[in-house]
């Protein structure tokens, strides 16, 4: 038995709000590899099998599909695939790897709005064995656009900027390069218990990271994401159409969600304040969040701008997100550092099994999952609904 | 104070100027740091845009930076994460705050990566590179 709910119900009268309306009722990923020796379409029909058999959907009843800008498999070449007759909704956002918040705030809007009843969220990337994004050559700009004032002077990579603005945190608030690393522990020990984790087999110490060659400094090699082959999918739905299906699990509904755009400064402070307005809670009733660390450091910096905590630094360092230990458990599944790096993709999912007591490193009476899927440019709050 | 040179690797991505970018480069050839003022509201802006993002004006004036600023942030790069950099690592970039509330990124010229110091001050210098292009470049001061 749980025990009762800790944080404050929704008004009686919001069954017409957004907030609880659409689930994500399914969710499926492939194994994880650095060489997957299939297409990226098959990563993503393999992953969207999965995620429909979890939520007990047939193929034929999707209606929706959507996907991230950059994924290379269309819309129509699922459809057609999946064998669906009749595409009621389609779409795509055009960012980079961070969009898989503000994809499930489209697909769940559709979904609210009536649009669509059934809408499947894809992922499917050989971002190891095919287009590596931590290469300057594949995702630079060759000197044109916003390019032009940056790759003449050597900065080519996302991991530049993110690094440059990384070291202005640490010069202004003291966050220490050994702060950073325990939060990689961390999230190593998170996937020593997680099986479909890359890095499942391999331990880490505070001292590996430390010792670890430097990339961009002042990021060591544990600071950075994963390159990985894989797929992930997440399927969409009104509540009532999944519990027939699956009557005794509980269920993952989608409290809130809230996504600022790009070029916005303090773009998690945006987000957070919508988020947290929608749902009607405060930050402390949070059982557990996932937050996309295509950089560690990252994480810290969005525990603190979230409004989690005041300082990320010695919060980490005390523990505090351990998966059984810590007052707010962070990327239980080792996250983009030791599971798998699809781009939020497996952020949501994990966030997901928080929410139905499903994880491998799971909260106890987890209640309120929250999960942000790009430092700000968008997050969800997922909740608990049992049968 | 050490005769230590930065060694541009010379395969980097050159800038290819866009319609609002063009007058920057331009003045850069004349060894000139220039920036991108609101005809109306003075708000200066760097990199260069359409529009005001202070007042929704569409004219700007070209003005004079002073050159001078402080190194904002930087990062050192270890690994040659580009084709580009094989035989350059490891490098400094900098972001540098100008004096005129705007950053630039560039490249300290007579600092070591291991000696660059969030706070140095510093003023522009110019380094040629390829047939018609100068690029701004920063030294201590």
């Amino acid at each position: 038995m749980l025990p009762p709910f800790r944080h404050r119900a929704l008004h009686k009268n919001s069954s017409m709000s957004f907030s609880n309306a659409v689930a994500i009722a399914g969710v499926g990923e492939t194994d994880y590899s650095r060489d997957s020796g299939r297409t990226e379409l098959a990563l993503s029909l393999q992953a969207i099998q999965a995620a429909l058999d979890d939520a007990g959907i047939a193929a034929a009843e999707v209606d929706g599909l959507m996907k991230w800008f950059v994924d290379t498999s269309s819309e129509a070449e699922v459809a057609v695939n999946l064998g669906i007759p009749d595409l009621a909704w389609f779409g795509e956002i055009n960012q980079a790897g961070n969009v898989g918040a503000p994809l499930v705030a489209h697909a769940a809007a559709a979904i609210h709005a009536g649009l669509a009843n059934t809408i499947v969220i894809y992922r499917g990337v050989n971002g190891r064995s095919g287009r590596r994004y931590g290469r300057g050559d594949v995702t630079g700009q060759g000197g044109r656009g916003a390019g032009a004032f940056t790759e003449p002077f050597g900065l080519l990579t996302p991991q530049h900027g993110l690094a440059m603005a990384a070291r202005r945190r640490m010069f202004e608030t003291g966050v220490t390069s050994r702060q950073f690393g325990q939060q990689a522990v961390i999230q190593r020990k998170h996937a020593n218990r997680n099986p479909r984790a890359t890095f499942h087999d391999r331990a880490l110490t505070l001292e590996d990271h430390q010792q670890s060659r430097l990339i961009i400094d002042p990021f060591h090699l544990f600071d950075c994401c994963l390159e990985s082959d894989g797929g992930g999918a997440l399927v969409l739905t009104r509540p009532e159409l999944v519990r027939k299906r699956r009557p005794h699990r509980p269920l993952a509904l989608i409290r809130a969600a809230a996504q600022s755009g790009p070029g916005q400064s303090s773009p998690v402070h945006r987000t957070a304040a919508r988020l947290f307005a929608m749902a009607r809670l405060e930050r402390s009733d949070i059982d557990v969040v996932q937050i996309y660390d295509h950089f560690g450091p990252f994480v810290l910096f969005a525990l603190e701008d979230y409004g989690f905590v005041e300082d990320a630094g010695h919060f980490v360092e005390d523990g505090g997100t351990m998966w059984d230990s810590g007052k707010l458990p962070a990327n239980t599944s080792g996250g983009h550092l030791s599971e798998v790096y699809l781009q939020g993709m497996n952020h949501l999912i994990e966030g997901v099994r928080q929410a139905r007591g499903e994880s491998t490193s799971q909260v106890p009476n987890a209640e309120l999952s929250f999960v942000d899927t790009g430092i700000g440019t968008g997050a969800v709050i997922l909740e608990r609904s049992d049968p | 104070m050490s005769d230590w040179t930065f060694e541009r690797p010379p395969a980097l991505p050159l800038p290819q100027p866009s319609e609002e970018s063009a007058p920057f480069w331009e003045a850069l050839k004349e060894r000139r740091l220039v920036l991108q003022r609101c005809a109306a509201c003075d708000a200066v802006t760097h990199p260069p845009r359409a529009r005001c993002g202070k007042c929704g004006g569409m004219e700007f004036v070209w003005q004079e930076s002073d050159g001078r600023g402080e190194v904002h942030s930087y990062v050192v790069t270890h690994q040659a994460v580009h084709p580009a950099l094989r035989g350059y690592t490891p490098f400094a970039t900098v972001e540098v705050a100008l004096t005129e509330g705007v950053r630039i990124t560039s490249n300290l010229i007579d600092t070591p990566p291991d000696q660059v110091a969030i706070g140095q001050n510093v003023q522009v210098g110019f380094m040629d590179v390829g047939e018609s292009i100068v690029l701004p470049m920063f030294r201590r001061g």
